[in-house]
């Protein structure tokens, strides 16, 4: 494989409602420069650009079609889009890299969570014909997966708390980050439920934002970066959606991606998991152990920008490489109810 | 970059509304012909890639998810990939580069799309901020085109209609096709009532439900593959002050690093076959031009003289194009797929005949996204 690399990131602060439009453009140009900028490249420097975004969340169709006016007009670029998350968009980026076409990509993702009501919308990504008519919505749904997993053993109410605390306490040194603090797990547990067993602080907050990573292959990632966070392990795997036929207590497509991708002897992972629990459950599932730094950012329970949360899980975790802190790390991205599909992307940086 | 060849190609009977199936039974329908044209079985597919243009049109937000047993995806990577109307043709192009790329040794690629489930006029007239409303559909957005195009070109009235009679002739011979029209003549089109001037109701796409599915691997067991010789893609913005959308920009750059890569410097002489996104008749003309089949105001001529009939120079949608069916998030891998008929000589009644290099294309929004494959029989 062709070695590539995460040479550059930015992000728009996480905050629960924007004054920019769905299409994601007022959150995008001030992150392209930045990232664009801080490796002194120009738009026609990138040879492939690819997003992923949401019509549904944005409650329009074609919703990433203006969200190109970003990037400026002239000359017309080598694009492509995901309706995912835009970690999948990375994916894509990365096995165009490989292809050995173009030396440089930069992929981004946006989402204005606060248009619309986030844990109603989400409900129309359930099976039409006999789930959706249900209503069942994103916070329900986690509850019964929570539920589940306490009456299996793997996790309880004060753990799921000490989750939420140590999130705000990492958020902390984020200045990006929506939520952070110090908070105690004895006050979070007298909180009321939200959906028995969850709790607020159980629950990503709602956000509205972007994120964009610049890869480059080989000499050139070299030149940009001091310390590229070079790509090692790249995967990703579905699962059913049927509920009824999975162990909701573990998420078997993470559990395949985190071996393939070669999860073992990472000091950083940035895990994508909206819910307390699933941080225990993604844990447990790429068999991340105490020693593992999860989530120094805050990760999502900080701030949770549908569809650039996991691109950024990715951006954060290479942020340790190209600081100097780590020299192995795992960025991780969900999508879909109740962890369905998963994405990892182990790094490491070279001497 | 490793070579990759389309192995298998399937696609659904199109119709205005396929009520005897679910989305995963039409997806199923086209994917079951394509595994079994492949000679394949699920242990045998890497990954899957599915395309559909704005989830709106069926009501279902990220509907990979809940079609991910369907799609045999279950513990396997599925990307989901929509690029509007080119869509189907980027879904071709991402399942070759997964296996261009070695990353992958066979892929399935899945397009479809179920009008039926919603009402595709609702979903694309949702007012947004700082966005002229149309209201009228893609044909009341593209008719100023076509009539900039005319008067542009000094391109007779007629040449409309004799791409629509065409297209409804060819797709009569496709068993597959929504429409099968085999009496329509210039005059039958021209007689038609005017919907969005100068385009005619025979002018005009239907509104179907299909699916279309191709299988791509790196190590065809057989000889019948189409070797994919070249893909690209191309975007640029709705609008913006000067810009072409008659000749857009972004889709002559797309086909100049096209033929670059394909090693095809005359692109009229040596491609055999074309399956060219055509909704609205007078598109093939604009595209011919903007492909560089031929010069700018000169595509009009090739279509007149009938040299874009099955038999001609370069015959222009023989499966019937997107005149004869049109399930808009898969019409653009469906002229994939056509293009790799031609090639592996699996195209039936509407083969033609000798075909050895063929040209599949898309495009999508406001004439802004482009994607193009070209396949020949010849390992590159």
């Amino acid at each position: 494989m062709r070695e590539v690399a995460v040479v550059g990131f930015a992000q728009t602060p996480c905050v629960r409602e924007t004054d920019g439009t769905t299409n994601g453009v007022e959150m995008l140009v001030p992150i392209f420069h930045e990232v664009l900028g801080g490796l002194g490249l120009t738009k026609s420097d990138i040879g492939f650009w690819c997003s992923g975004s949401s019509d549904y969340l944005a409650g329009r169709a074609f919703s990433f079609v203006s969200a190109v006016d970003a990037i400026g007009a002239f000359p017309p670029i080598a694009e492509s889009h995901v309706e995912m998350d835009a970690a999948w968009a990375l994916y894509e980026a990365w096995v165009k890299l490989q292809c050995g076409e173009v030396d440089t990509a930069l992929v981004y993702g946006f989402g204005k969570s606060s248009a619309g009501q986030l844990r109603r919308v989400m409900a129309m990504q359930l099976d039409p014909y006999v789930v959706t008519p249900l209503w069942p919505d994103t916070i329900g749904l986690a509850g019964i997966q929570a539920r589940l997993g306490i009456e299996a053993g793997l996790w309880d109410e004060r753990a799921m708390a000490s989750v939420a605390a140590q999130s705000r306490a990492n958020a902390l040194s984020n200045p990006l980050a929506q939520l952070s603090g110090r908070v105690d797990v004895d006050s979070l547990l007298a909180s009321d439920y939200v959906a028995d067993p969850l709790r607020r602080h159980d629950c990503a907050p709602i956000t509205d934002g972007a994120a964009t990573i610049v890869l480059a292959a080989g000499d050139r990632a070299r030149e940009l970066c001091e310390r590229p966070a070079w790509i090692t392990g790249f995967e990703h795997r579905v699962d059913s959606p049927s509920f009824g036929t999975r162990d909701l207590t573990t998420s078997p497509s993470a559990v395949a991606a985190g071996k393939a991708a070669g999860a073992d002897g990472v000091e950083v992972a940035e895990l994508h998991a909206p819910f307390t629990h699933q941080e225990i459950l993604l844990r447990q599932a790429l068999g991340l152990g105490d020693d593992v730094a999860v989530n120094p950012s805050g990760g999502v329970l900080a701030g949770n920008p549908m569809f650039s949360a996991g691109l950024a899980r990715i951006g954060e975790a290479a942020r340790r490489v190209h600081d100097g802190s780590a020299s192995r790390v795992l960025g991780h991205a969900t999508s879909g109810p109740l962890l369905q599909q998963n994405l990892v992307c182990v790094m490491e940086g070279r001497e | 970059m490793r070579p990759a060849a389309v192995v298998g190609t399937g696609q659904t009977h199109h119709a205005a509304k396929r009520l005897d199936v679910s989305m995963a039974g039409l997806c199923r329908e086209a994917i079951d012909r394509a595994m079994a044209d492949a000679g394949v079985d699920w242990p045998d597919i890497d990954a899957v890639v599915l395309g559909k243009a704005p989830d709106l049109f069926e009501g279902v937000m990220m509907p990979e998810l809940f079609l991910a047993d369907a799609l045999g995806a279950v513990g396997k990577p599925l990307l989901r990939v929509h690029t509007a109307g080119s869509v189907g043709g980027s879904t071709g192009n991402v399942a070759a580069s997964l296996v261009q790329s070695g990353v992958h040794d066979r892929v399935l690629a899945v397009a479809f799309e179920k009008q039926s489930e919603s009402n595709a006029m609702w979903a694309l007239s949702v007012p947004t901020p700082f966005t002229m409303p149309v209201h009228a559909g893609a044909g009341g957005y593209f008719a100023p085109h076509v009539r900039a195009y005319i008067r542009r070109a000094s391109a007779p009235e007629h040449i409309g209609a004799m791409v629509a009679a065409k297209d409804r002739r060819n797709g009569a011979l496709n068993p597959y096709a929504h429409l099968k029209q085999p009496d329509t003549t210039v005059e039958s089109v021209r007689a038609s009532k005017m919907l969005w001037d100068p385009i005619r109701y025979d002018e005009t796409c239907p509104s179907s439900d299909g699916a279309c599915a191709v299988v791509i691997s790196a190590s065809p067991t057989s000889s019948r593959a189409a070797w994919i010789r070249a893909t690209a893609m191309r975007t640029e913005p709705t609008t913006f002050a000067g810009r072409d959308q008659v000749n857009p920009q972004a889709g002559q750059d797309c086909a100049r690093a096209l033929w670059k890569q394909a090693g095809i410097t005359d692109p009229l002489s040596e491609v055999d076959a074309a399956e060219i996104y055509v909704p609205f008749s007078w598109f093939e003309p604009m595209w011919l031009e903007n492909l560089g089949f031929a010069d700018a105001g000169q595509g009009w001529k090739l279509t007149e003289a009938g040299e874009t009939e099955i038999g001609g120079r370069l015959p222009v949608n023989p499966s019937g194009g997107v005149l004869s069916s049109n399930p808009i998030g898969a019409s653009g891998l469906l002229r994939f797929a056509e293009a790799a008929m031609q090639v592996m000589g699996t195209a039936g009644d509407h083969q033609v005949d000798g075909a050895r290099v063929a040209l599949g294309h898309a495009y999508g929004g406001g004439s802004q996204f482009f994607a193009m494959w070209v396949v020949g029989s010849e390992k590159p």
